[in-house]
């Protein structure tokens, strides 16, 4: 058995650098697949062909056929579309109300501070997918509440970092020179304090992109989200479930894809947060 | 012999200490509370209608009637603190729906869930004790890490699809549902193990990396320490430390998962019965299961500040009171 004696130190720059071009790599071939559906495949997500229901795959139906003779595969590259739009947007609408909400508590009087830290404290006693249930038992189902449940379930996260961060710029050496300098306090925080708090926030946010489209898919699986016979990932995956016996592909390629995307959004996302930190060091 | 300043023990600081983490509590049950009525207040709809559901016909006077009953028409206000006043003793309302008290919803739910998650946390930990076990060197780490990566990225209701279409389809080595069997509850708790298990070794794994660089393994090791005992009586003491703050995020992980994993398995539970509400818009039930997440939650957070307190004694001298 061997002891390494205080040199473990990891060494970020260039450790994670494949699987952030793999990750990012495959991120694209998302992008692509929403703008263009198209050119993945030409077969139709949505009109049905029962003669040619539940095909194991093949060449000609990658990831096999569904119950009504969909082509699996079409449905998931048509899929990317509506999960990363949800996607996107939850996080970026959670990320930018964190940073006004955690900027405002960082740079306010105490009373408001503390007043503002404690509404983050009870949202984050909510575990973050109950939060987002109790949102859409209030708003009802569909797409627009699902945006709005899952950025709200993780406003809280961003707010909290984007306040510590906050303190930190504020009471640094150079903020404090640029105020004594007479600089005014606002033009201080766009300049200094507000850039320093979204790098940090950005790379939350990439791996919060790909816990979003997740969450997006479970609740689209549990029925709240996406409605037939919209081509959703987790959909796809709800109506797979029935034929698990006699048709494994129909449930098991959708969720691999969504997988495979949280696992590239987390890859990318801890290697810049690898990078940031060196910088930093 | 002792470096440093002396860390002298301040008489009753853990006392003051506990009573304010106490306070805190309190407040966020009340926070939790009151934003749970503003929802079922401000929430459109007549929640007589969900009672008697859409097709009713039923003249304005009978609902106007179970509007009286239920004390829907009276100020905002005057229901808060009914409200409060009710939950103060225990009493979390009545089910829309179920014609049943929500605490009896629940308390007929728990032990399904709670056998459940129990389970599953057993999993998580042994999963993670072998994962810690496992990485020891370059390569095997990095084959661990990754399992760790897809453990905790994979969502736990495709996870729960793949193992039925493996394990009770293609191998029958599982019966497919047979609630109370100790042998049906095998691959729910795995699914919902699998993405805790995987942090867990995560943040262990990081906690003992950063023990073994301190100063005192390498004095330890000086001293003749060999491998299993620097890990058992030092680093790993240090790395638990800082893996028991996960508690939290482990209960949050828990419940939500409970309500993906009981629906892949139909399984009963609060998970299916918190689903069902929402989709009935069975408001007091949801807030009732929230409610208990929330008090839940903040009672293991308080009980981890506490072990963690015990676990480190530099927390406790007054010198370091946070």
């Amino acid at each position: 058995m061997t002891v390494t004696l205080g040199r473990t130190r990891l060494r970020p720059p260039r450790a994670g650098l494949a699987g952030a071009i793999a990750a990012s790599a495959f991120l694209l071939v998302l992008v692509v697949a929403a703008a263009a559906p198209a050119l993945f495949t030409s077969a139709d997500p949505i009109q049905t062909q029962v003669l040619q229901a539940l095909r194991a795959p093949s060449i000609e139906h990658p990831f096999g056929t569904d119950q009504t003779g969909r082509d699996v595969f079409a449905r998931v590259v048509y899929g990317a579309r509506y999960s990363l739009a949800i996607g996107v947007l939850a996080t970026t609408i959670a990320m930018t109300a964190g940073l006004l909400v955690g900027t405002l508590a960082g740079l306010a009087p105490r009373l408001v501070d503390s007043a503002i830290s404690r509404v983050i404290e009870v949202l984050m006693s909510f575990p973050e997918f109950l939060l987002a249930l109790l949102v859409i038992a209030i708003l009802g189902p569909g797409p627009v509440s699902l945006v709005i449940a899952i950025s709200l379930a993780s406003v809280p996260v961003y707010a909290r970092v984007a306040r510590v961060q906050t303190f930190t710029v504020r009471s640094s050496g150079y903020v404090r020179a640029a105020v004594i300098l007479g600089v005014p306090k606002w033009r201080s925080v766009l300049r200094h304090v507000v850039p320093n708090t979204v790098g940090p926030l950005l790379v939350m946010a990439t791996i919060g992109f790909g816990t979003a489209i997740a969450s997006a898919a479970g609740l689209s699986f549990l029925g709240l989200g996406a409605q037939p016979p919209t081509p959703e990932w987790g959909l796809i995956l709800s109506e797979g479930r029935n034929f698990l016996g006699t048709a494994w592909w129909i449930a098991v390629f959708p969720g691999l894809v969504v997988t495979v995307t949280v696992i590239s959004a987390s890859v990318l996302g801890r290697y810049l947060r690898a990078r940031g930190e060196g910088r930093a060091a | 012999m002792r470096l440093g300043p002396s860390k002298r023990r301040v008489p009753g600081a853990s006392a003051r200490w506990l009573l304010g983490r106490l306070g805190g509590l309190l407040l966020v049950v009340w926070g939790a509370a009151t934003a749970g009525f503003l929802a079922l207040t401000l929430i459109p709809g007549d929640p007589v209608d969900v009672m008697l559901g859409v097709q009713a016909q039923v003249s304005e006077q009978v609902k106007a009637q179970i509007r009286a009953d239920w004390g829907l028409d009276d100020p905002p206000l005057a229901r808060y603190l009914q409200y409060l006043g009710r939950l103060a003793t225990g009493d979390l309302g009545e089910s829309y729906q179920l014609r049943q008290s929500v605490s009896s919803v629940i308390g007929e739910q728990l032990p399904a869930t709670l056998q459940l998650t129990l389970l599953a946390v057993a999993f998580a930990l042994s999963l993670a004790a072998i994962a810690t076990l496992a990485a020891r060197g370059r390569r095997s780490t990095r084959i661990v890490s990754l399992v760790e990566l897809t453990a905790v990225s994979s969502p736990t209701f495709w996870t729960g699809l793949v193992l039925i279409a493996v394990f009770v389809f293609q191998l029958g080595w599982f019966p497919i549902a047979e609630t109370g069997s100790l042998r049906a509850l095998v691959l729910p708790a795995l699914t919902l193990a699998l993405p805790v298990a995987g942090i867990i070794s995560q943040v262990l794994r990081q906690g003992l990396d950063a023990a073994s660089a301190q100063p005192f393994a390498t004095t330890a090791i000086a001293r003749g320490l060999g491998g299993r005992r620097l890990l058992m009586r030092h680093t790993l003491r240090h790395a638990a430390a800082d893996s028991v703050t996960l508690v939290g995020y482990l209960v949050g992980t828990l419940i939500g998962g409970a309500v993906l994993v009981e629906t892949v398995f139909a399984r009963p539970g609060l998970g299916r019965v918190t689903l069902r509400a929402i989709i009935d818009r069975d408001l007091p039930v949801v807030l009732g299961i929230i409610l208990l997440a929330a008090v839940t939650f903040a009672l293991l957070n308080l009980a981890v500040d506490v072990l963690y307190r015990w676990i480190d004694p530099r927390l406790r001298t007054g010198s370091a009171a946070t």
